[in-house]
């Protein structure tokens, strides 16, 4: 449980020295507001379009079964559209899924 | 300058971050604990990364002794975003926030600090920057450590619905903005639907995920940029005032 295999600490540093580095270095150099309306423009983009790449189609795989995914997918959704405190969207996706899988599990009906 | 720079305000907005957090580290403990890694070690591993998709695409390499520059290149690929994150924050961070503060903030750049700090009216402070990191930090090692320990005696059906949690998160960011904002709006489904491109062409599939994010988001943040840009923030302030 407390154990540690020798190279382990090597793979620590590795991963998180690059990860580190990636967010430090741009942080740090960059400190002067940036002037460019299209660089600023891209920057302002830029997050929620990493986020939603993340998100589709991962998401859909993301639990045990497409279709409690979906099922956790409206519930996001439809409580995001109601501007819900990120953890009770969190919760509340997780509680819809868990509720979806029981239903597919335990109700013998061919759901595809 | 006004800035927002108060640490108890900053905690308040990472609380429900760490809550978040804690179920999505928690189910990265059950996955680490299952690949072969000790409690210490996927312990260690949140509180050094701090990263969800990084920390996950590490576990594979780690458990089967992959080579150093492997993980080093996943990571560079997968956490490239946060450069841009980092860069992106600079510009939202008020004069209180000195040299010496960007070496530990910097460290905590996730996309949900990010999102909360740069979505903040005024420009944020180091007060509220470290206010806003803490919790976060103790959520994601600690649910990390509670994962790993009891994931083996909860059931597979739960374990299976935390897989959700983090991509809920996600939607739960960015899904207000779309609401308000039409060119978010679009750009979001230009993003989701590159993305799906990558997914389902069978061309496509074997580019490796991080590089897809990366493709993606400077694709559709790019080509938004150009066609819609967002107006510049001091003619704002002239029109307003």
């Amino acid at each position: 449980m407390l154990n540690f295999t020798p190279s382990f600490f090597l793979y620590l540093l590795v991963m998180a020295g690059v990860t580190y580095l990636v967010r430090m270095l741009p942080m740090v150099l960059f400190r002067r507001k940036i002037e460019n309306r299209y660089i600023r423009s891209f920057l302002y983009y830029m997050p929620y379009s990493v986020l939603s790449v993340m998100t589709v189609p991962a998401i859909f795989y993301s639990t045990g079964h497409i279709t409690s995914a979906a099922v956790g997918f409206l519930a996001a959704l439809i409580l995001a559209l109601k501007r819900k405190s990120l953890i009770t969207v969190a919760a509340f996706a997780a509680i819809a899924v868990l509720l979806a899988e029981i239903a597919i599990v335990y109700i013998p009906v061919a759901i595809i | 300058m006004k800035e927002n720079n108060n640490f108890r305000m900053g905690l308040r907005d990472g609380l429900p971050i760490c809550l978040g957090y804690f179920s999505v580290s928690f189910a990265f403990g059950i996955m680490a604990v299952s690949s072969g890694l000790s409690v210490a070690e996927a312990v260690l591993i949140s509180l050094f990364n701090l990263t969800s998709a990084g920390q996950l695409a590490a576990l594979p390499i780690i458990a089967s002794a992959g080579s150093l520059i492997e993980l080093a290149l996943t990571q560079l690929i997968i956490n490239l975003r946060y450069s841009l994150m980092s860069v992106s924050l600079s510009q939202r961070m008020s004069d209180s926030v000195r040299l010496g503060d960007r070496f530990a903030v910097s460290f905590a750049n996730t996309d949900e600090i990010f999102a909360i700090a740069v979505s903040k009216e005024l420009p944020v402070g180091r007060k509220y920057l470290y206010g806003l990191m803490i919790l976060p930090i103790v959520g994601w090692s600690g649910g990390t450590l509670f994962g790993a320990i009891a994931g083996n005696l909860l059931h597979e059906l739960i374990v299976s619905a935390l897989g959700i949690a983090i991509y809920a998160m996600f939607i739960a960011i960015v899904v207000p903005v779309v609401r308000t904002d039409k060119n978010t709006a679009l750009c979001v489904l230009l993003s989701v639907a590159l993305s799906c491109l990558f997914a389902f062409l069978p061309a496509l599939r074997a580019v490796p995920s991080g590089f897809v994010i990366i493709i993606c988001a400077v694709v559709a943040s790019a080509l938004f940029a150009f066609l819609c840009p967002v107006p510049d923030e001091r003619e704002e302030v002239a029109e307003n005032a």
